[in-house]
């Protein structure tokens, strides 16, 4: 057995740059996760689809284009939909608190601000996954 | 595919039970140097095959990190336009520490979307240093991908790539140097003997020129192997190397693990740093204790 956790990090809507998804991409890299990198204008459809394909652990977006109301819970409805529930969903981008806390109530993982530490995000996955 | 993948101890009950339904698929390899366009092409291409009403799977490679152990799998970014096709399977891989330009399990993962129904299955290597020649001995079709630019080099590519590829592509034609990089590959290949020269195309995977024609170079190579017969060989020798690799994995596995190999093998160390003994002695005498357990077994 030589285990490998799958982490799809993935950048929906029409917004821009992918700056920030290419560097937490590289930190979960270099903490050891196998990364699938899809880029740009990515609808909720094709996350869920190649979160399904790739059967990955988690999946990340980065949102900065104030959707991720609309954004994350049609993930999270899709992957109920597909009876992918045990893929953990987390993200980051700018949301205020209010969004936050409605969105893990849906069963959101972590949401990170612009500009956190990558260190912070790898240390939240690697609890999360009893590394 | 991921227990397969991760060597699970259920993977080799899984692997004999779809076996079976394997040996339908047409299998074809896709190597070049980095970011000579292979993603780009397999896009365009898979989209051909679905035009054609024919189901696709595709199994990317990227290495693994030797540091951290950790990846990143990034051919998907050129595939966007597949994710959605319902006749259309992605499965990205990371080396693991395979060297070659596959991974270890990659073949496997073929036998897998094989057994699903897939009619064609692509393979598409890393596109590390020259070119990786391994996917060679699990695709039916080889396609090697060049540019333009890399004109002067190939004299000095890898041995076996003349040989390994079916079809060769010049991709990136829109820039210059295409005409002269298929002449030059054409003047190689002529010197060389071949059962069936490799055809030489031009394309721009960007655009999806060319794809069409390399489509049918790909039917025109599996017919001449059907044909021949050639598949058979190709099929046995795959096998082959398959049958070796699991014996040599089991026998590596009860020789290495062995305390009493362990011990000795620690012993047999100390001895030829001091000048006692050579490293043949050595090998010979775990030769030999492996083969005195193994009768006790
Ligand atoms: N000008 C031009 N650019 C192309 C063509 N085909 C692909 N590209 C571009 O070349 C770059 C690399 O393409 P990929 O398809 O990712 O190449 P690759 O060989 O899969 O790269 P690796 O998997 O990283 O080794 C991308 O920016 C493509 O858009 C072409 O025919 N002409
Ligand atoms: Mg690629």
């Amino acid at each position: 057995m030589d285990k490998k956790l799958r982490i799809l990090v993935a950048k929906p809507g029409l917004d821009g740059h992918d700056r920030g998804a290419k560097v937490v991409a590289r930190a979960l890299r270099d903490a050891g996760f196998e990364v699938i990198y899809t880029g740009l204008h990515q609808t909720p459809d094709m996350i869920v689809a190649t979160a399904i394909q790739e059967d990955v652990n988690a999946v990340g977006l980065s949102i900065l284009s104030g959707a991720h109301m609309t954004i994350f819970p049609n993930v999270m409805k899709l992957l109920k939909k597909k009876k992918a529930v045990d893929i953990l969903l987390f993200g980051g981008g700018i949301i205020p608190d209010e969004d936050k806390k409605a969105l893990y109530k849906l069963g959101v993982g972590k949401l990170f601000g612009p500009g956190t530490d990558t260190a912070e995000i790898v240390a939240y996955l690697k609890k999360y996954f009893k590394l | 595919m991921t227990l397969i993948e991760n060597n699970d101890h259920k993977a080799k009950s899984i692997l004999n039970t779809l076996y079976p339904r394997t040996g339908n698929a047409w299998r074809i390899g896709i190597t070049g140097p980095p970011g000579a366009g292979k993603s780009t092409l397999v896009e365009k291409l898979a989209m051909e095959c679905v035009k054609h009403n024919l189901s696709v799977g595709i199994v990317c490679i990227d290495p693994t990190s030797p540091f951290s152990g950790g990846a990143i799998l990034g051919d998907r970014v050129r595939m966007s336009s597949l994710f959605l096709d319902p006749k259309v399977f992605i499965r990205s891989m990371a080396t693991r520490g395979s060297l070659g330009g596959i991974a270890k399990a990659t073949k496997q993962m073929c036998d897998l979307l094989d057994a699903f129904k897939k009619d064609i299955i692509i393979i598409e290597t890393i596109g590390v240093g020259q070119v990786e020649l391994d996917v060679a001995g699990i695709a039916f079709t080889t396609i090697v991908v060049l540019v333009p630019e890399a004109g002067d080099s190939i004299q000095t590519m890898k041995a076996g790539l003349m040989e390994i590829a079916d079809i060769f592509v010049v991709n990136k034609s829109d820039r210059d140097g295409a005409d002269k990089m298929v002449m030059e590959i054409q003047s190689i290949l002529e010197m060389k003997d071949f059962d069936r020269i490799p055809v030489v195309l031009k394309t721009i995977g960007t655009e999806g020129k060319g794809v069409t024609d390399l489509y049918k170079s790909i039917l025109e190579h599996k017919d001449y192997l059907k044909v021949t017969n050639k598949i058979k060989q190709r099929m046995q020798s795959t096998i082959q190397t398959e049958i070796t690799e699991i014996v040599q994995e089991h026998i590596d596995k009860q020789v290495w693990r062995n305390p009493k190999i362990k011990l000795a093998l620690n012993r047999f160390i100390d001895n030829i740093i001091n000048g006692r003994q050579t490293p043949y002695h050595a090998a010979d005498k775990i030769y030999a204790i492996w083969k005195k357990l193994g009768r006790k077994i």
